[in-house]
């Protein structure tokens, strides 16, 4: 149980971009994803900003070049378009299907969009038409399979959903597959398309700002929700050798904090553990690390409990700290996934992100986030945190190479 | 007088799908949280709804809550202090 | 990656979350769906966290409770739960009350309990557990995916992980399945399951928790030596090609498996393969297991569990078998697949 992991291809598309260009012009200039609603017909339209993909489903279908459009639920066709891109990126789409290549992706609505606009239909024996074909396609794991088939992938497959780090934990275990010897490389990251029932779920939790998000700031509302998928190739050193490597899975780790269903403990102690852990994987000293991708929702239990718990790790050095939701909104069962892509494009692009829309520092924190973009900057070791409903927990870091 | 109180009672009782308890176990000063019914704070979200359902009345702040909800008391107080 | 099974909590739609029994009396249905047997739950959760809990969400702390009180564990190095379509009941309350009351006066707690990690959530909540906890939900292999990431777990040192498979099947979930042609058109009994010639099967729901450890416990049932899973599989001959060359990269050949497990669920399309399969095993005992928990995604964690209990007892109940082949069972195959899509195997062995 030895070899490298190394991250080889990216993938990815949001409110922020299309592809990974698009979404890094975005990022380098302070440009957000954060609008009005236009796509979801939601009673909560005017007062709830939302940061949706800028594309129909018939669009994303042509853009992700879609075999097969009937009962194709809309996360699934964000998560083909990223997954793609990522794989053409790592070189590997000729080499698809083989047994030795495998993809993990996570999703907490999987076809929720399209269930929930036909759901009564569904369970009355005298409802007709087409749209009873989403009925196979609601479960999480059908996506994983459309976007598997799309790429002609035969070998293993698997759905992650474990809420907000859902697509963190597809990165930790597609690496644990490569070290165990199972595969040799992994597509890894999450898929998640808005829909009425996250907006209204959140909503009942009174977290979801009226207004655009503010991560890390004192007088912060809450968050607002987004779209998007992202992926990741990795792939083991031996299979890795010879290819463009953005950088090297070092560390990483899950824990449940078994605080609360939804909400962190004051402290961080969940944070805390995974963090450190992390680090330890790694072998690396807090200090080692550059950039901090924080979970950063803006709810006020979250951005309190990581501050804490990065103060902890930290100390009286704390590393550039944002959160890239304020420019994505929180793309759920992808955030994982698009902030590893993020990850890596601040160690590729020597570049550190700013967390955008921040207004005044926290009384409970020493630090605030950073808050101007900056570039021609060694960035060494990135970790990236993801904290999900049920106290799940997850960090990961990205080193350079 | 007390028939606010018993009606909350009765509300708090099938909101919260507090199976086993009577209106006769709620005592109307004892608090909800923390101690007496040992209420948290996925309850007072719930207590939000129910007021929202029951009597019309919308917080869209949650912090608010926490004085609202104390005991049945402050709940009926807070009612008839709104619709007055 | 041989693991041992030191510890199990299975509650379904037999008496089975009584460990002590074994099949004695068989419970059936006549409307196509198997529901759950339940258990007193108030011995296993207190009332106040109770009250708020779907059938999943108290059957999965229930079964995990149940093995790991079997296995002698009170904190396991990890919990990871399989799931096809997680808490249902709470993600259709709120998704009807959402489109009922038009996005109106929604309750926070369906929409918090309908996250499919749920039951992985509240099983470390109850427990007081803080190591790895993952939540899988790919189709017919959840169950299998959480098994063989707790085999990975306990190759890297971990020990006494809790696995299992979780799914449940309210009204409206069976209404709508049942929309897609998966039931039987006119109701059977289900213990006429595999001699029925309509298309379609049955309904049917369980959580079953499984503790496994790299060392055998004083309990142990049986080990899973070895499993794996395969997509979309080109033929039916393809499938009895994988299924003899698992064995052989084992070290089996047909002749040392004693006991063969199958997922026959009754429909004629999806039987086609498993009868196939069987017949490549003509001196083993073919038994099945469907027609006692039903169809669900999680459903062959009920077949792992069949596996273990008829090896730990060395019998094989008269319920299950589907020929007159009696053997000691001491090496069984479990076979299982979903639409002909997601197909896994296992070989337990006696211990």
């Amino acid at each position: 149980m030895s070899t490298r992991v190394f991250v080889t291809g990216l993938g990815t598309i949001s409110s922020i971009g299309n592809n990974v260009e698009e979404s890094y012009q975005s990022l380098v200039n302070s440009k957000k994803g954060i609008a009005s609603m236009t796509r979801l017909e939601s009673k909560h339209k005017r007062n709830r900003p939302i940061a949706e993909v800028n594309l129909t489903n018939e669009e994303l279908a042509n853009f992700a070049n879609v075999k097969t459009l009937e009962g194709c639920s809309r996360t699934s066709l964000l998560g083909i378009v990223a997954a793609r891109e990522a794989a053409v990126d790592a070189g590997i789409s000729n080499e698809l299907n083989s047994e030795r290549i495998g993809l993990i992706s996570a999703t907490t609505v999987g076809g929720m969009g399209e269930t929930e606009l036909h759901y009564r239909d569904f369970i009355d024996e005298n409802g007709q038409g087409t749209h009873l074909d989403y009925i196979n396609s609601h479960d999480c794991g059908e996506s994983t399979q459309r976007i598997a088939d799309e790429l002609g992938m035969k070998g293993y497959q698997n759905t992650i959903n474990t809420a907000c780090s859902s697509s963190a934990n597809a990165i930790l275990l597609g690496s644990r597959l490569i070290k165990h010897g199972i595969l040799d490389k992994v597509i890894v990251g999450g898929t998640d398309a808005l829909c009425k029932f996250t907006v209204n779920g959140f909503n009942t939790l009174m977290i979801l700002s009226d207004k655009d998000t503010t991560p890390f700031s004192a007088h912060r509302k809450g968050l607002n929700l987004g779209e998007g998928a992202g992926f990741v190739v990795i792939e083991s050193e031996e299979s890795a050798k010879g290819k463009k490597i953005y950088s090297e899975v070092t560390g990483y780790a899950n824990g449940c904090e078994a605080f609360h269903q939804t909400a962190s403990s004051p402290e961080g102690d969940g944070a805390f553990q995974v963090m450190t852990e992390a680090l330890a994987v790694a072998g690396l000293q807090p200090t080692d690390i550059d950039y901090i991708n924080a979970h950063g929702t803006a709810t006020e239990i979250n951005d309190l409990s990581e501050g804490r718990a990065i103060q902890r790790v930290f100390g009286d050095n704390v590393p550039k700290v944002s959160s890239t939701k304020s420019y994505t909104g929180h793309t759920l069962g992808a955030s994982g996934g698009i902030e590893a892509v993020y990850s890596n494009l601040a160690i590729d692009r020597k570049t550190i992100f700013p967390n955008l829309s921040f207004e005044e520092q926290m009384p409970e924190l020493g630090f605030k986030p950073q808050i101007e973009v900056v570039q021609d900057v060694e960035v060494a070791n990135v970790l990236s945190n993801a904290f999900g409903f049920g106290g799940n927990n997850s960090a990961v870091i990205f080193s350079k190479v | 007088m007390a028939e606010l109180e018993e009606e909350l009672k009765s509300q708090i009782i099938e909101s919260l799908n507090l199976e086993d308890v009577e209106i006769g176990d709620i005592e109307t000063d004892a608090p909800l949280f923390g101690a007496g019914l040992g209420l948290d704070s996925i309850d007072a979200l719930e207590l939000i709804v129910m007021l929202e359902k029951f009597h019309g009345i919308k917080i869209d702040d949650p912090s608010q809550g926490k004085d609202i909800f104390e005991s049945i008391k402050t709940m009926a107080k807070f009612i008839r202090a709104h619709k007055a | 990656m041989k693991v041992f099974i030191n510890g199990i909590g299975n509650i379904s739609p037999q008496e089975t979350w009584d460990n002590s029994k074994f099949l004695e009396e068989v419970i059936s249905s006549d409307d196509n769906r198997l529901l759950c047997v339940e258990p007193v739950y108030k011995e296993y959760i207190s009332p106040i966290k109770l009250r708020r809990m779907s059938k999943i969400i108290k059957r999965g702390i229930a079964s995990a409770l149940i093995a790991l009180k079997d296995a002698n564990v009170e904190n396991p190095g990890a919990i990871i739960t399989g799931t096809g379509w997680g808490c249902w009941a709470d993600t259709e309350k709120f998704l009807l009350a959402m489109i009922d009351q038009g996005e109106e006066q929604l309750a926070p707690t369906a929409f918090m309990q309908s996250t499919h990690n749920t039951v992985s959530g509240q099983i470390a909540i109850t427990i007081k557990c803080h190591n790895y906890n993952s939540t899988y939900v790919h189709r017919g292999v959840s169950f299998e995916r959480s098994l063989q990431d707790g085999m990975m777990l306990c190759v890297e040192g971990n020990t006494n992980v809790l696995v299992g498979g979780f799914d449940e099947c309210t009204d409206n979930f069976f209404a709508m399945l049942g929309r897609v042609g998966s039931w039987k058109k006119n109701p059977i009994s289900s213990l006429e399951l595999f001699n029925d010639n309509q298309q379609g099967t049955i309904g049917g729901e369980a959580s079953i928790a499984f503790i496994i450890d790299s060392n055998k416990g004083e309990n142990s049932y049986a080990s899973i030596d070895a499993m794996t899973t395969f997509y979309k599989p080109e033929s039916n001959y393809a499938v009895t090609q994988k299924v003899l060359s698992f064995l052989k990269s084992n070290g089996l050949s047909v002749s040392d498996i004693d006991v063969i497990v199958t997922g026959n669920n009754g429909d004629s399309l999806s039987d086609e393969v498993y009868n196939l399969v069987l017949q490549e095993f003509p001196e083993a005992a073919h038994t099945g297991f469907k027609h006692l928990c039903g169809q669900f995604d999680t459903s062959t964690a009920f077949g792992t569990w069949l596996a273990a209990k008829m090896l730990k007892t060395q019998s094989i109940p008269s319920v299950v078998k589907l020929n007159d082949v009696n053997k000691a069972p001491s090496k069984v195959l479990v076979v299982n697949h979903q639409n002909k899509e997601n197909y896994s195997l296992q070989i337990l062995s006696k211990c």
